[in-house]
Order: structure tokens, then C-alpha cells, then sequence
């Protein structure tokens, strides 16, 4: 019971979010660029080390005479000018190896050789990520929040916006992190082996809450992600009982929508995430908190508490408004 | 010669304290005032003497920068752009000029948008929190230059607020006068 405590208290568990357990090819050439660079600094840095011992050694400084008679010695001088010259060609060559290494890595992790990938655009946020599925039909585009479904093996294309300030997305074991700028639109891509969930942060200081500014990516099996596909262009579930129909009408009668987007309902605002699915989701407020009901409630009546500064602002519902509200969104599968 | 040191560094101390408000960020808002509406009109017509009390004319959240610029974001968030352009007007009235035709008091203001007024402009009561509203006021006002230059947002992404070559009269904020100003 501890253990699952401490698990669920960390939602970056650290299994899944470090640049050595890579679980992606991409993450895999950074990982190799990494240990090559360790492991030669790591000689340089011996190599140093003894050199500097031995330095030390052969010193025939004295207490006594802290200040040794300097004679002319040219053979001495010129094999240390030997020494230093050599030394100097050692650490350009290494440093140039180190160069091309990473040269090598770059072309590596850049090169898309698949013609057939998934395409999503990823748009930051202060503090939240805005996933959208682009297809030419407008109907058969999916937009969610924070929460990243790809298929295993298959080259993902993500393109990158940010409507604010710059953010950086970057999920350690798939792949380098890339800025996304404000107005300027960029691409990159990753692809992953091994099913699983992989989370993510924003690596560039954004404001307020840039530290809750998470995401996850979810990889699965082509069926499972396609299967996902189909769920998620559904419009909203129609409220099955008539707790959930009021939850609706609370929502349709205060300001939730004025920011988010229920399809299927009059919620239509783009600033906040989509919620026509929130319930498919594991978690709330960028990988803040996890998706329950306690939660949800906490996150809508008091969000400055949570995260403070952030854009959602407070609700102070009557407590059964808040209910119906809380079971209405559970019901957004 | 003590003295005007004295002085000096009294006056140094109220200037610290003065622009303290400037930098204030309130982010846990207070439980909004359920009546703070009825408490604002609209002209100074009454019905009977003094059967309304006085609107609350000051606003603390145009003191602070930042509920100024919040202000300026929900303005473009919630469409106010769409009518009111960014302050030059258009299916509205501007609200970079001195004519106000429901008054320019902060009360003013955010009556107007959480109330609504005829001919178009629609009602956000209940739709977003109080404090928004006043947070809209806020940057409203400092469209038409009536914040201090210190809260204002400096750096516009849109039209600069600034008083054209050829005005001689100083900008004057006008309030509730009696009679609502006609919009020329």
C-alpha cells in the first residue's frame, strides 16, 4: 500500500522518463553518443590525473628550499615543448572525434526514411499541451490534450507551434527535446519499439508553472491505437442518466465554456483543452493530478491552489452543481 | 542639511512603497461579492433620493501589471476583438477614445460587461468569474490612456495607445455626469 502511494504521489517514474533507458531508436543514438563521450572523458580524465601525480612526484621542490637554482637545460626544454605540442594534437584530434560522433548521431536521429508516418501537431500552452491529429477532412480531426497515443514502429511527424511563449517538448527516452516557437511552425519525429507509457516536460522556462507542464506518450499496437482513433472522433457521449444531465447544463451555464470545447454540446472554445473525451485520459491539468473524481472536483473549484497562475480559474460551485458536473465529465469517455 | 537627508529618504521609502501595488500578482482570487451589480448604475438619474448607493469606483486590480495584462489576453480570449477591434472599434465602439457612453469608472465598465447594452453588446454574467470582469475593465481603461503609465501593458502587439499631434486638451476621464454622454 506504501509502495503504490509513493508510485502513484510520482507521476514521472523515472523507469520511464530518463535518457538511459532509451525505448526508441532515436533515444538509442543519444544514448550511444552518451556513453562514447563518457567514456572518453573518462580516460581523458584519468589520463589527467596520473600525468598530474606523477607531475607531483618527480617535483624536487623542498621545504628548504621552496625556490630550486634554475640551470640552462635545452634538452629538457625541448621535450617538454615535445610533451605540450603533442598533448595539444591529442586533445584537437579527441575533440574533433567527439565532433564527428555527434555529427554522426545528429544525421542519425534526423533522417526519416518511412514515407508512410503519423502525422500530429503539437501546440504548447502555458501549461498544457494541445494534441491535434490534422486530416484534410475536417470532421476526422482529433484534438486532445496532454496525453499522446502513437502506434509502435511506425514513424511519428510532429509538427510544432506554440501559441505563447516558447516551450520545449522533450520525452527522454524517445528522443532529443525540440523548442516550440511561437508563430514559426517546425517538424521533427521519433518513432517507438516497445508498447508502453513514456512521459515528458517541458524543457524551456516558461512561466508559472512550467514544472506542471507534463505530458505522456502512450505506444501501442496498431489496432489498439486505431481502435483509439475511432473513440476519439466520436462527438461527446450523450449524458445516460439524469445526474449527467444536469452536470451538462452546469457546464453549458457557467464558465467552463467559455474556454473548452465539448463536441457535440454548444461548448465550443479553443483556449482550454478539448474535454469531449477527458475521461479516456489518465491524467488532469498536464500530468498534474490524476484523472478521479476527487480530483476534478478539486481542479475546478480551487485550480490556483493546485497550480497557481495558471489560465482555468476558480468555480466556486454549490456542491451539487460541482457533483452532477464531476459525474457528467467522468461520463466523457 | 539633516533634515533634507531625512527628507530625501522619506521620500525614496513612499516612492518604494508607492509601486509595490505594481508588481502585486493575485492569483487565489476572493470569493466574489454576490451583489456587487446592483450596487452599480448606470446613470445618475435615481428613482427617489439616493434609493442607490454609490458604485465602488476603484478597482485594485488596475493597479497591478499583471491583472492588467491578464485583462489584455482575455480581451483577444473572449472575442472582444471580434466587435471592439483592438480598442479602434468596429460592430462597437472604439475604446481608445474620450467618449464613453456608458461611463468610464471602472464600475462603469465592468457593469457594462457583465450586464450587457443594448445594441449588441452581450452579457457575461455568470459566464466568466468576477474578477475577469474587473480585470477587462482594467485593460479597458487603459486603452482609452486612463491607467497610469506604469500598470499599462507597454508593449501592445496591436495599435498604441497614444494621444494624436494635433490634441490640445488634456484626456479627462469622464464619469457618471448625470447624463449618459452621447456617443458622437
Amino acid at each position: 500500500m506504501p509502495l503504490r502511494f509513493l508510485v502513484q504521489a510520482m507521476p514521472l517514474d523515472p523507469g520511464h522518463h530518463h535518457v538511459l533507458h532509451p525505448a526508441a531508436p532515436q533515444a538509442g543514438h543519444i544514448e550511444w553518443l552518451y556513453w562514447i563521450t563518457f567514456w572518453i572523458l573518462f580516460a581523458v580524465f584519468v589520463l589527467m590525473i596520473v600525468a598530474f601525480a606523477g607531475a607531483a612526484a618527480k617535483s624536487g621542490v623542498v621545504a628548504d628550499h621552496p625556490l630550486p637554482i634554475l640551470e640552462k637545460d635545452e634538452e629538457g626544454d625541448r621535450r617538454a615543448s615535445w610533451g605540450v605540442a603533442s598533448a595539444v594534437g591529442i586533445t584537437v584530434i579527441t575533440l574533433f572525434v567527439i565532433l564527428v560522433l555527434s555529427v554522426v548521431s545528429g544525421k542519425r536521429v534526423e533522417g526519416l526514411t518511412s514515407k508512410n508516418p503519423v502525422t500530429i501537431q503539437i501546440t504548447g500552452h502555458q501549461w498544457w499541451w494541445e494534441i491535434t491529429y490534422p486530416n484534410s477532412q475536417a470532421d476526422q480531426t482529433i484534438t486532445t490534450a496532454n496525453e499522446i497515443h502513437v502506434p509502435i514502429d511506425t514513424p511519428v511527424v510532429v509538427l510544432t507551434n506554440s501559441t505563447d511563449v516558447i516551450h520545449s517538448f522533450w520525452a527522454p527516452s524517445i528522443t532529443g527535446k525540440r523548442d516550440l516557437l511561437p508563430g514559426y511552425s517546425s517538424a521533427f519525429w521519433f518513432e517507438i519499439d516497445k508498447a508502453g507509457i513514456y512521459h515528458g516536460q517541458c524543457a524551456e522556462f516558461c512561466g508559472l508553472q512550467h514544472a506542471h507542464m507534463g505530458f505522456s506518450i502512450v505506444a501501442e499496437p496498431i489496432d489498439e491505437f486505431q481502435a483509439w482513433q475511432q473513440q476519439q472522433l466520436k462527438p461527446a457521449s450523450a449524458p445516460s442518466n439524469a445526474e449527467a444531465v444536469r452536470g451538462r447544463e452546469v457546464f453549458l451555464t457557467h464558465a467552463c465554456l467559455m474556454c473548452h470545447t465539448i463536441r457535440g454540446t454548444d461548448a465550443g472554445s479553443r483556449f482550454g483543452p478539448d474535454l469531449t473525451h477527458v475521461a479516456s485520459r489518465n491524467m488532469i491539468a498536464a500530468e498534474t493530478l490524476p484523472n478521479t473524481a476527487g480530483s476534478l472536483a478539486g481542479w475546478i473549484v480551487d485550480p490556483q491552489r493546485i497550480k497557481p497562475g495558471t489560465e482555468m480559474s476558480p468555480n466556486p460551485l454549490a456542491p451539487d452543481d460541482l457533483q452532477s458536473l464531476v459525474i457528467y465529465l467522468q461520463s466523457l469517455q | 542639511m539633516r533634515l533634507r537627508l531625512q527628507l530625501g529618504l522619506l521620500f525614496a521609502i513612499a516612492g518604494v512603497l508607492a509601486s509595490c501595488q505594481r508588481e502585486d500578482r493575485i492569483l487565489r482570487q476572493p470569493p466574489p461579492a454576490n451583489d456587487i451589480l446592483n450596487t452599480i448604475q448606470i446613470s445618475g438619474l435615481n428613482p427617489g433620493a439616493n434609493s442607490i448607493p454609490t458604485p465602488p469606483s476603484s478597482n485594485m486590480y488596475q493597479e497591478s501589471a499583471y491583472a492588467v495584462s491578464e485583462g489584455q489576453k482575455l480581451f483577444e480570449q473572449y472575442n472582444c476583438v471580434g466587435c471592439h477591434a483592438h480598442g479602434g472599434g468596429g460592430i462597437g465602439p472604439p475604446l481608445m477614445d474620450r467618449d464613453w457612453i456608458y461611463g468610464s469608472e471602472p464600475g462603469n465598465i465592468f457593469a457594462t460587461i457583465m450586464q450587457g447594452r443594448p445594441n449588441g453588446m452581450p452579457s457575461f454574467r455568470n459566464r466568466i468569474p468576477e474578477y475577469q470582469g474587473w480585470e477587462l475593465a482594467a485593460y479597458v481603461r487603459s486603452l482609452a490612456g486612463l491607467l497610469p503609465k506604469e500598470v499599462s501593458p507597454n508593449r501592445p502587439d496591436q495599435m498604441n495607445v497614444k494621444p494624436s499631434e494635433s490634441s490640445t486638451s488634456e484626456q479627462k476621464p469622464t464619469g457618471i455626469t448625470g447624463v449618459p454622454e452621447q456617443h458622437k
